[in-house]
């Protein structure tokens, strides 16, 4: 999932001090998920503005909404009346969702969280880089290790001479991602696979080509399903 | 001959080769490198020059290249891939070669993490293996990495890394089996101190045959002092100092341990004149390379051959 954290306080406050009347809007996908934009989180915020306001002796309206998804203009359309009456919107979805909303309304949006990485959960609450979407999978020669994501310095042909005790060489926090997937070869069995050369990456696929963008003929040309045409 | 690489010439002539290296300037003063070049010169067959070295901003390898050069000198460039992409590697290779640099070494480079640019973007847009390739097909097969034809190539006599104290251990021989299918001719390895655990690498490096397809130059750094040999035992990633290392310094007065550390690394290099396999010494005298001269007769391999 896409992982994101909340903007500091004061910095979201600075954004809105012009405005009196605004709206905070969530998403309940994977920011909800990562316990930072979905309808907890819209709760809280709106009520430290309100705080923050009272204390400081100024006026201002908070309006607080959450939609199924912010990253779809069928759910951001959802917002259209609420929208109408506020000066700004503040959105704690990830950089898509903020931009969906900026799209689709003439007044400023501006984000509340600092979208971060594609990762999984490790544990309860912690949440590691796993994917660069890099476009091209090769998760398959590299026994379901990342090394673009998860080497520092995405080596196609590591582990550099940096590792040390399955560490990185920047941190002893980080695991040196070539020794995890060393381990991964051995336990299955695929050492072989360790000499043969990988080639320089084509970084097209990964964003070099430009901003990029998946058309799927069949689905683009039909009518899209919503819960309300089903 | 593949170039015109002196360092390639001594090697062919199966004479025991020497590099050493200079560290360029944080400044625009080629002073400072011309005279740890002078220092060095009638002792070595070739000069490496860092390239941004611990990620720290300095004057460019190939400026100093040129520099050692113009001094009549037989400069290696060092390129990492931290700070270029492909399209800078190989502009860069194309003026260098054009400018009299015909042997380089390619690295990754440590990470911005070290150094005193954090906050750079680091590059790695390929790694040192698919450099080794990039710098061989742009020799071998006059091909740019990107597949166009080069109209006078570069050729470089091509050197690469090896850490043989770095994890996991069985991959470090079969990384370098990497480097040599992709086409390096010579590697200089990390700084050695832990020497029975160089020479087990090196048994598997022969029992491989890969001595007979690249020169491996032993990495050789004198220990300047006990505080140096603590520091890079706790803070230099990818070191491996052994106890007795530290225990021999610390057994000589404060004021002995430098001449200790040239004895030790002087025999270090006779013994390591013995082991099968190695092709040379690559000195590493950091910020003292007045004392390479000393070394190099130390162990034996003063004057250098005429090729």
């Amino acid at each position: 999932m896409i992982t994101a954290e909340q903007k500091p306080l004061q910095e979201i406050l600075g954004y809105i001090a012009p405005y009196e009347k605004i709206l905070v809007v969530g998403c309940n996908e994977c920011v909800t998920v990562c316990a930072a934009g979905g309808r907890k989180e819209v709760g809280l915020l709106s009520s430290a503005i309100r705080l923050n306001s009272a204390k400081e002796g100024k006026k201002i309206e908070v309006l607080e909404h959450t939609l199924e998804r912010q990253c779809d203009p069928e759910y951001v359309a959802q917002l259209e009346d609420l929208a109408g009456q506020v000066d700004a919107i503040v959105s704690l979805a990830c950089g898509c969702g903020i931009q969906t909303v900026a799209v689709n309304y003439a007044i400023p949006v501006f984000p509340g969280v600092n979208t971060k990485f594609m990762g999984a959960s490790e544990s309860q609450g912690i949440w590691a880089e796993r994917c660069m979407g890099c476009g091209d999978c090769m998760l398959g020669i590299t026994g379901g290790i990342c090394p673009i994501a998860r080497c520092s310095k995405s080596i196609m042909n590591g582990p550099c001479g940096g590792s040390v005790n399955g560490k990185c060489e920047i941190s002893p926090d980080v695991d040196c991602a070539w020794q995890l997937i060393w381990n991964r070869l051995v336990e299955l069995g695929m050492q072989d696979r360790y000499e043969e050369l990988v080639a320089a990456k084509d970084w097209r696929p990964a964003g070099g080509g430009g901003p990029r963008k998946i058309i799927r003929e069949d689905l683009a040309s039909s009518k899209i399903i919503t819960e309300d045409n089903a | 001959m593949k170039t015109e690489s002196r360092l390639e010439k001594v090697l062919a002539s199966g004479q025991l080769a020497v590099t050493s290296e200079v560290g360029p300037p944080r400044g625009c003063n080629i002073d400072v490198i011309k005279e740890k070049a002078n220092m060095i010169k009638d002792y070595v067959d070739g000069i490496n020059i860092t390239d941004n070295q611990t990620a720290m901003v300095r004057m460019s390898s190939i400026a100093g290249g040129i520099v050692i050069k113009q001094m009549g000198l037989d400069p290696i460039i060092q390129m990492v891939s931290r700070d270029r992409n492909r399209l800078a590697m190989q502009s860069d290779i194309l003026g260098a070669y054009a400018l009299g640099c015909n042997t380089m070494l390619c690295l990754s480079g440590d990470h911005p993490q070290f150094g005193d640019h954090p906050m750079a973007k680091p590059v790695y847009d390929i790694d040192s293996i698919n450099m080794i390739k990039m710098v061989k097909d742009m020799r071998d097969e006059a091909k740019f990495q990107g597949g166009a034809d080069i109209t006078d190539p570069p050729k470089m006599f091509i050197g690469a890394a090896a850490n043989p104290f770095a994890d996991p251990f069985e991959l470090r021989v079969m990384r370098l089996a990497k480097k040599v299918a992709a086409g390096v001719d010579f590697i200089q390895t990390q700084c050695i101190f832990n020497t029975a655990k160089f020479e087990t690498w090196m048994k598997q490096v022969v029992d491989r045959g890969l001595h007979e397809k690249v020169a491996i130059l032993a990495g050789i750094t004198p220990m300047k002092s006990l505080g140096m040999a603590k520091y890079m035992k706790s803070k230099v990633p990818g070191m491996d100092i052994p106890d007795e290392v530290i225990d021999r310094l610390a057994g000589v007065d404060k004021d002995k341990q430098a001449q200790e550390g040239i004895k030790m690394a002087i025999e270090q290099m006779q013994r390591l004149k013995e082991c099968k396999g190695v092709k040379g010494f690559h000195i590493m005298a950091i910020e003292w390379e007045e004392k390479v001269p000393e070394l190099v007769k130390g162990a034996g391999l003063y004057p250098r051959p005429q090729v």
